[in-house]
């Protein structure tokens, strides 16, 4: 694991070795799917694979009714590593973080085909029991959506829910230490009853973390946690991502270049719905192998 | 000449001199060199003598037929013998109306005297002389405002903004309609209750438990206490729109939380309309499935239980007046439901909830100031309901909780005593003002609570 | 990375105690689904129950029964001497021409009693029917016609299946004289049942048979008309005023909070208003539709002007910033480009709020347009009925075949209201505009 997720580029040989691996796109998505409404090559640069997965998703496809948001993304996700997904609006990044819990079940006409598991399970199978996926697989959203509840009681949702306590002491217990884990208990130890609604943006979006993290995930999503704080809220986010990385997966979507190369130990660059190029963090910045990425993080478009 | 012709002929008047300012306009500016050295396009100034035209001989028109029969009605009375004007207020009443009778060429009730047939001839004059005048005076009117007009029209005129500050009155005093609305409610109906108040005392209406109007007609009864106690319409009321909300709330409730957030489109496409349907079915109509169909359905299912149920339950009233709110509360629901931002219902789902726990835990709490503001708005409703009781409860005001029985309400109430031969004066057509002004201070009371609420959630999510 | 990574450990989710409360939560998830099913078909049924119990009463109203007489237009049986105006014609003694030709047709019918339960078959309105016939064609006395009159009520009732045959003879309204009358006309062919045109052209009346919705159409059709005249343009103005001119100050506040509150006021309320004011004080004439109009109007107000400044608000401020930077006064910016876009939501509205003031009963019978009038009302002025208070009128009524003419009088009302409705409908889809 530590070796992948060092820094230094990845022998070509191994490289190769590796794309052997990734299967083709025929040969993952199932039969009958329809046909690409775009058939330019969609070989990702630089390697999707890690040596300890997560998550791997294989040739995966989503659509917005007859809209194709995203083209055969295959990608892994790392014990413990924080993967950043970057690129201009509209990419698809959203959407295919989405796909890794099924959020986006919620949306009438969205279709997702290809492959993706959590932990060699296919999370698409008919037998997947999404609530239990969302709670392995938990998600802090764009914007800071507590609930119009306590503070206490937004923490203490989802613990009640899945039945992760069997006592008021033991949820107390996973409150505080939720709460200490994402940094804001401190901050609101005495004022659990008060409205969740009423902490400042920052910490709405550490409540939303404590939120996460007290149902016990396996991996963590974020769909640009930061994009609505302010820089020094937003400090103490990225502080608290490099913490969670010990006992979590991260994925993290960014609009932030820089966020992405503080937080993460792999970065993938998606571009049209397309994953462009993916690989270790340093290497995406200092010496990108694909000129669309290149374009994009000198600043020349997104 | 009928008050008809003389609108058809003002307004005929009215378009002759759009066009003749407009003519006016044209002529005006060619001497001073060309249509464009007018201040405003040649319809405005049509448009301004047009105004100057018809506004004032409608508005006098309007004024004049309002207060026509009330004058001339004086006038007739203060020629009558001094005898005939000394009747007490009823029979007073009762004579005029004989009279106008006799105008109109109606069937007249009593037998027509000397006296009568000069009064009517008077009237009759009266009349005659009445629109002959408004005719003459409202002519010249519009006379004089077209004589105003063209004598204005000069090309330095500012005919657009003249115009445009009549429309700008117009729209002033339309939004103003709602307010005189309110004013005229509270005036009309506050100044009969203090009439009955008059003659009944407040306390006795408020906490009496004893409801007869019937027997207030006989003089010795008049202004007796206890005969109108207004307790037992009140319990009747509450009781009735109780039974209402027991079947409304949860089944609209539950049916907008269903097409909120669990119905897929085609099932919307199909249920929202039916809803609607359900919502535009007249209250008679509810009334008559009432009185029809449900209430022999449960007298007799009940006495199938040995229960004796009257065939003006407060069960039967209750049920379909509750058929009735189902659609109300669930659209208002509806509407506060989807007003729970997406966001929330993500956060719950993306920590592995069910969408039962999501809507339990989440979007209800969060959408309960609305859903509060609109029971309370179906409860207002509830209380004013009127068709419904007065064709499926009962006449006769009885204190009980028992759904079983024929309870009377507060509508019921008004409508029988307004509703057939009334004297303006008698505690009992008066009693139905105080009826009214009760109705109307707790519909407002409940409504001005419900729309404040239900504003305030929405500026919470807006 | 660092050492201080946790190794990957068997997620909590994947206990027994919690997949064993998953399946229990989703349980409580099924059901709580099926309370929404439950609720929504809940609806449903009743409407159903509501459509079928109205149409399953009221469909039959629609035919009539009708008997065939052989008339005979004898000058000494009409009582008529040798002139023939009008008004002789008027006044001649046609029902004796109808029990006439009823003996005729029963001459075993003996008894004055007999006789009287004979006559009592055919409905009153026969007798007008023939002196209609003649006062149009003087030249019928002395024929003999062969009409089709209307039944009494019973005898419909009773071809329509109303009343059991089976039941013993006191308590049913048709005893076993008349049974055996009907059966010898239906053996005749001189019996049956036909469309009713009565129904939809005939005034109220105290006959069941001769009773129509036409007079109530009418006196709706004028009342409505007086309230779309004046509360479309005053609810537009205000929702101008409101929208587009107003100052947001406390003024227009206490404007605005009371118009939704106008909203929500009883019925019975505006009703009260009417009749305390414009009977009352300005003495305008009892059961005129006029007075109608003026209540339904102020009930509509409130409905049309908010929908009105919804349509405004959704017309959106690029079109007004365009017209304002051509140069034109924000009066005419209003005026040439808002309010025709927002024209179609407005109608919509409007429409949706005449259905809301037909279907309203309860103010109109304060103000006494509830009385019994048999004539088509003339104008907004004459006394009329409107629909909701003809159907109130009749549910009133003891007859068993006024309940048929009451459900059939719904079925025309909520027929004109779908009608509307779908139109708002229409219009709403033709012109929605997505910006």
């Amino acid at each position: 694991m530590s070796a992948d997720a060092g820094p230094g580029a990845v022998p070509a040989a191994e490289r190769a070795a590796m794309e052997s691996f990734v299967p083709s796109p025929a040969t993952v998505k199932p039969a009958g799917a329809p046909p690409r409404s775009q058939d330019i090559a969609t070989e990702t640069a630089g390697d999707i694979t890690v040596d300890n997965p997560r998550m791997c998703a294989r040739g995966v496809d989503v659509f917005y009714a007859e809209k194709q948001a995203i083209v055969d993304v295959s990608l892994d996700i790392g014990q413990n590593e924080v993967l950043a997904m970057i690129g201009p609006s509209g990419c698809g990044k959203s959407t295919f973080l989405r796909c890794l819990n099924r959020m986006n079940d919620i949306i009438d006409v969205c279709r997702v085909t290809g492959r993706i598991e959590l932990d060699g399970e296919d999370i698409y199978d008919r037998n997947v029991d999404v609530v239990q996926l969302r709670a392995r697989v938990g998600m802090v959203f764009q914007k800071p959506n507590p609930f119009p509840k306590s503070i206490y009681d937004n923490v203490a949702y989802g613990p009640r829910i899945h039945g992760l306590a069997s006592g008021r002491a033991e949820l107390d217990d996973i409150v505080q230490s939720s709460l200490e884990r994402a940094g804001l208990w401190s901050e609101v130890k005495d004022r659990l009853g008060e409205s969740g609604t009423s902490l400042s943006g920052g910490q709405q979006q550490r409540l939303c973390i404590a939120r996460a993290i007290a149902v016990s995930p396996e991996v963590i999503l974020m769909d640009e946690p930061c994009s609505a704080l302010d820089p020094i809220a937003t400090a103490r986010i990225e502080e608290l991502i490099d913490e969670l990385r010990r006992n979590y997966t991260i994925a993290i979507v960014t609009h932030s270049m820089q966020q992405a190369a503080r937080v993460s130990q792999r970065t993938a660059y998606f571009h049209l719905g397309k994953l462009i190029e993916v690989g270790e963090t340093n290497q995406i910045f200092t010496n990108p192998r694909h000129n669309l990425t290149e374009d994009y993080i000198t600043g020349r478009f997104g | 000449m009928s008050s008809l012709t003389l609108i058809i002929i003002l307004l005929a008047f009215t378009a002759f001199a759009f066009h003749l300012g407009k003519r006016r306009s044209l002529g005006v500016a060619t001497r001073a060199g060309g249509v464009r050295k007018l201040h405003s396009l040649p319809s405005y100034y049509g448009t301004l003598t047009a105004l100057w035209c018809g506004v004032p001989a409608l508005i006098v028109l309007g004024l004049w037929l309002s207060f026509e029969t009330t004058i001339i009605t004086w006038l007739v009375v203060a020629e009558l013998p001094p005898e005939l004007r000394g009747l007490p207020e009823e029979e007073l009443g009762l004579l005029l109306n004989d009279i106008k009778n006799l105008v109109s060429g109606n069937v007249v009730a009593s037998e027509v005297d000397a006296t009568m047939e000069r009064a009517a001839e008077h009237y009759r004059k009266l009349q005659g002389i009445s629109s002959a005048a408004l005719a003459v005076v409202a002519i010249s009117l519009a006379t004089a405002g077209v004589g105003n007009g063209w004598r204005m029209i000069r090309p330095g005129l500012r005919a657009r903004n003249h115009v445009e500050r009549a429309v700008m009155a117009f729209l002033i005093i339309s939004s103003l309609v709602a307010i005189f609305t309110t004013i005229g409610i509270v005036l009309s109906v506050l100044f009969e209750a203090i009439r009955f108040f008059g003659h009944v005392p407040f306390t006795a209406f408020m906490f009496g438990l004893e409801w007869s109007p019937q027997t207030a007609i006989r003089e010795d009864q008049v202004g007796s206490s206890g005969a109108f106690g207004a307790v037992p319409l009140f319990a009747g009321t509450l009781l009735i729109s109780a039974i209402a909300m027991t079947i409304a709330a949860p089944i609209g409730l539950f049916a907008a939380v269903y097409l909120a957030e669990y119905a897929d489109a085609r099932v919307r496409a199909v249920a929202k309309p039916l809803l609607e349907i359900l919502a535009g079915i007249p209250t008679v109509v509810y009334g008559f499935f009432a009185a029809l169909t449900v209430a022999p359905v449960i007298r007799n299912a009940g006495e199938s239980m040995g229960l004796s149920v009257s065939s003006e339950s407060a069960l039967a009233a209750g049920f379909v007046m509750g058929l009735m709110l189902i659609p109300f509360i669930s659209s208002l629901s509806d509407d506060v439901i989807n007003a729970v931002p997406q966001s929330l219902r993500e956060g719950s789902y993306g920590l592995g909830a069910t969408k039962s726990e999501t809507i339990r835990q989440v979007i209800l709490p969060a959408a309960l100031p609305g859903i509060v503001g609109g029971l309370l708005l179906a409860i207002s409703r509830a209380i004013g309901e009127t068709m419904i009781v007065v064709m499926a409860a009962g006449l006769t005001a009885r204190l009980t909780a028992n759904p079983l029985d024929a309870v009377s309400t507060v509508t019921v109430q008004i409508v029988t005593l307004l509703v057939g031969d009334q004297e303006f004066d008698s505690p009992k057509t008066l009693a139905a003002f105080a009826l009214g002004l009760m109705l109307f201070v707790v519909t407002l009371f409940l409504n001005v609570i419900a729309l404040h609420v239900v504003r305030k959630y929405r500026e919470q999510y807006d | 990375m660092s050492s201080t990574t946790e190794a990957a450990r068997p997620s909590i989710h994947l206990s027994p105690s919690v997949t064993a409360r998953l399946a229990r939560r989703h349980r409580a998830e099924r059901r709580f689904r099926r309370y929404g099913i439950v609720a929504i078909g809940l609806a449903i049924f009743f409407l159903a129950m509501l459509f079928i119990s109205i149409c399953s009463r009221g469909y039959t109203a629609f035919v009539q029964t009708f008997v065939q007489l052989e008339i005979v237009l004898d000058a000494e049986v009409l009582d008529l001497g040798a002139e023939r105006d009008a008004r002789t014609l008027g006044a001649a003694n046609y029902q004796g021409a109808v029990k006439q030709s009823l003996r005729s047709l029963f001459p075993d019918v003996k008894k004055r009693r007999d006789r009287r339960k004979l006559n009592g078959m055919i409905s009153t309105g026969a007798a007008y029917q023939v002196r209609e016939m003649v006062l149009a064609n003087p030249a019928l006395v002395g024929t003999t016609v062969e009409v089709w009159v209307p039944a009494d009520d019973d005898i419909d009732m009773l071809m329509k299946g109303h009343i059991d045959r089976d039941l013993p003879e006191d308590e049913r309204r048709v005893d076993d004289d008349q049974l055996a009358w009907v059966d010898h006309l239906l053996q005749l062919g001189r019996i049956e049942k036909r469309f009713n045109t009565t129904f939809f052209t005939a005034g109220d009346s105290r006959e069941p048979e001769l009773a129509g919705i036409w007079g109530a159409v009418v006196g709706s059709f004028f009342a409505l008309v007086v309230t779309l005249a004046l509360s479309f343009p005053i609810g537009v103005a205000a929702a101008l005023y409101l929208e587009e001119f107003a100052p947001k100050n406390r003024w227009t506040d206490l404007i605005e909070v009371n118009i939704s509150n106008l909203a929500a006021v009883p019925s019975i309320v505006f009703g009260l208003l009417g009749l305390a004011v414009f009977l009352n004080f300005f003495g305008l004439p009892r059961s005129a539709p006029l007075v109608g109009g003026l209540i339904l109007t102020l009930m509509t107000l409130p409905t049309i002007i908010i929908a009105s400044r919804a349509a405004l608000k959704s017309v959106p401020p690029s079109i007004r910033e365009a017209a304002l930077g051509m140069g034109a006064s924000k009066m005419q910016m209003i005026f040439h480009h808002v309010l025709p876009l927002a024209l179609p939501g407005m109608l919509t509205g409007t429409i949706i709020g005449m259905a809301q003031a037909l279907g309203e009963s309860a103010p109109l019978l304060m103000i006494g347009m509830v009385a019994f009038i048999v004539d088509i009302p003339g104008g907004p002025l004459e006394p009329a009925t409107a629909m909701p208070v003809q159907i109130y009128l009749w549910a009133d009524s003891p007859e068993r075949a006024f309940v048929e003419r009451t459900s059939a009088a719904i079925m025309v009302l909520l027929a004109f209201l779908i009608a509307m409705n779908s139109f708002a409908i229409w219009l709403r889809k033709r012109f929605e505009r997505r910006w």
